[in-house]
């Protein structure tokens, strides 16, 4: 007989009452995975769907989605904006299978029940029957309603051209979600301006979702991992750097100063990552010019709980999409745009400073690999804990790199949502 | 062009082909930069923006510097799970020749081996290349990698 020990993962509870210190089975429980997707994506919080710059015409449609469930956003005949999750009343059928078009009408090919822009059912093939020897046989029974029988429509919310949705029709505003202060910084970005989307990238990181979220909300790293943002200044121990959070703690804006000229002292000691000789052959791939709307900030990274990061660093800015696909593995879908007033020049400079971000990104397909890496570990051991306490233990606001209140923040939220 | 002399220069062109496939296999990263013009473009895009007329690539570089640049960030800076590709590469079908320039597409499918785990199917698609000849060598003054793959895994560290 075999009489190793076993270790086997104990029943999931939470570490003591604070939050800097989380179980990794929060990154690898199905069952908690599942309850994550009905309580943050499919109620109680606005998810990302699209740009409204994707969908300028009436009919215009782009698929998108909210945790796992495939949703349609389209511009329907008055102009509005809906968003309809793609699954037909009939049988179920996900529909639509297209990534973009334009359509009068979304009919189902299975049986093809027809539904017009806004979800409505229009029509049913042989509803009162087939005519054989002048009687009219079969169809839906006579009591049956069109009313009612639409495609699952969801409450949707357009600000700045940035189009959100949730399928809980109880949900506050999107202005009051994002409470002030955060709201301040995604209007920073998204102050009236027309938007033009430059396009797209996909990446699938076999990594727990909130990794992404807490990566982005986590300045400590950037530094380290990232040589490129402690060689030129981007994100680095002098920078100067505000930590913001909402007042549930779960969104967050990361701000910072990009700090020009050689760093010295404490600032690079015992970072292996910073090449004091690193130069570039070309230039033009960090060619920053400042624009006036940043009103000073060199970078603003929003963390809008839980599908979406908004990128502005430096001159290249995307929307970050989060779409969870089991708790070890999530798409992230990119997109970037610029403004439509941009100059060519402008829209060059963004062009060639998407080289930093991306999947193949100089400072962010590191964070993905680094993601992946986590998830490795958390899957080993699930009776082990992350330690989060860069920074102390509270979840304040902070002014400076070394801190992890951010994350801290998040999971007080989180914890609360859950119930654990 | 007699057909024998076009012929010689297609076989010129397999070759380089074949060269450089052989030296993105072996990580020779040297090399890379070495197949291309002082201002060349090197692209790696998704076939969704290609066709959409939308610029935005993966990798974008419009110089060699901008190649070397990517060569020290594979070296040095981007931390990542090491891996092996290999590329299988189509014959190149001639799409145009103009004034010694020519017009080239040829599928690729590019197969990822990390240490320890299977091989799989990483980026498949298609070069869109225009090669011309300096100082008698042949050299790619554009080479675009249109990627069909839906999902990058993670990340695209080398070049493809």
């Amino acid at each position: 007989m075999n009489d190793a020990p076993i270790t086997l993962p104990s029943s999931p509870a939470w570490p003591g009452d604070g939050v800097h210190r989380v179980p990794y089975w929060v990154y690898t429980d199905p069952d908690t995975y599942r309850r994550e997707l009905e309580r943050f994506y499919y109620a109680g919080h606005w998810c990302y769907i699209g740009l409204e710059a994707e969908i300028p015409n009436p009919g215009d449609f782009r698929r998108s989605a909210v945790g796992e469930r495939s949703v349609i956003m389209v511009r329907a005949q008055d102009g509005s904006v809906r968003v309809l999750e793609n699954v037909c009343a009939h049988r179920g059928a996900q529909f639509c299978r297209e990534r973009q078009g334009n359509r009068k009408e979304f009919v189902c090919p299975y049986h093809q029940w027809a539904y017009d822009l806004e979800g409505k059912l229009r029509g049913i093939p042989y509803r009162r029957g087939i005519r054989q020897d002048g009687q009219l046989n079969g169809g839906m029974p006579a009591n049956f309603q069109m009313d009612g029988r639409g495609l699952t429509s969801l409450k949707v919310a357009v600000r700045g051209g940035v189009v959100f949705a949730s399928f809980d029709h109880s949900l506050e505003s999107f202005e009051d979600y994002l409470g002030p202060t955060i709201l301040s910084y995604f209007d920073r970005v998204f102050d009236g301006r027309k938007l033009k989307v430059l396009g797209y990238n996909r990446q699938r990181i076999p990594g727990n979702w909130k990794l992404m979220q807490e990566n982005i909300k986590d300045p400590y790293h950037p530094g380290l991992l990232h040589s490129w943002f402690v060689t030129f200044g981007l994100w680095r121990a002098d920078s100067k750097t505000s930590l913001k959070m909402d007042a549930h703690k779960r969104h967050a804006a990361m701000i910072g100063v990009r700090s020009v000229g050689k760093p010295a002292g404490d600032v690079v000691s015992g970072v292996t990552s910073y090449k004091a000789d690193m130069s570039l052959h070309d230039p033009r791939q960090l060619d920053i010019v400042p624009e006036e709307w940043w009103k000073g900030p060199t970078a603003a990274m929003l963390t809008l709980f839980p599908s979406l990061i908004i990128q502005q660093q430096v001159n290249s800015l995307s929307m970050r999409h989060i779409q969870p696909r089991g708790p070890g593995v999530f798409d992230f879908v990119w997109t970037h745009f610029a403004f439509e007033d941009d100059n060519d020049e402008m829209i060059q400079r963004r062009l060639l400073q998407a080289n930093l971000f991306g999947p193949s990104g100089y400072v962010s397909a590191d964070d993905g690999e680094v993601i992946e890496f986590s998830q490795m570990g958390f899957q080993e051991k699930p009776d082990q804990q992350c330690l989060l306490e860069m920074g102390g233990h509270g979840s304040e606001e902070a002014t400076n790199i070394a801190s992890e209140t951010l994350i801290r923040g998040m999971y007080q939220y989180w914890r609360r949502v859950m119930g654990v | 062009m007699t057909q024998a002399l076009e012929a010689q220069a297609y076989t010129e062109l397999l070759q380089l082909y074949a060269e450089y496939t052989a030296a993105i296999d072996a990580g020779d990263w040297d090399r890379w930069p070495e197949f291309f013009t002082e201002d060349c473009i090197y692209k790696l895009q998704p076939r969704e923006n290609h066709e959409r007329g939308l610029p935005l690539a993966t990798l974008h570089f419009h110089s060699k510097g901008m190649l070397q640049d990517r060569v020290y960030g594979i070296r040095e800076t981007l931390f990542h799970d090491p891996y092996y590709q290999r590329h299988v590469v189509s014959l190149p079908r001639v799409l145009s020749v103009d004034g010694g320039r020519w017009f080239l597409e040829a599928n690729y499918a590019v197969f990822r081996t990390k240490l320890g785990e299977l091989s799989t199917v990483f980026n498949v698609g298609r070069y869109l290349d225009e090669v011309v000849r300096v100082e008698g060598a042949l050299k790619f003054a554009s080479r675009s990698c249109i990627y069909d793959s839906e999902m990058i895994p993670n990340a695209i560290i080398y070049p493809i």
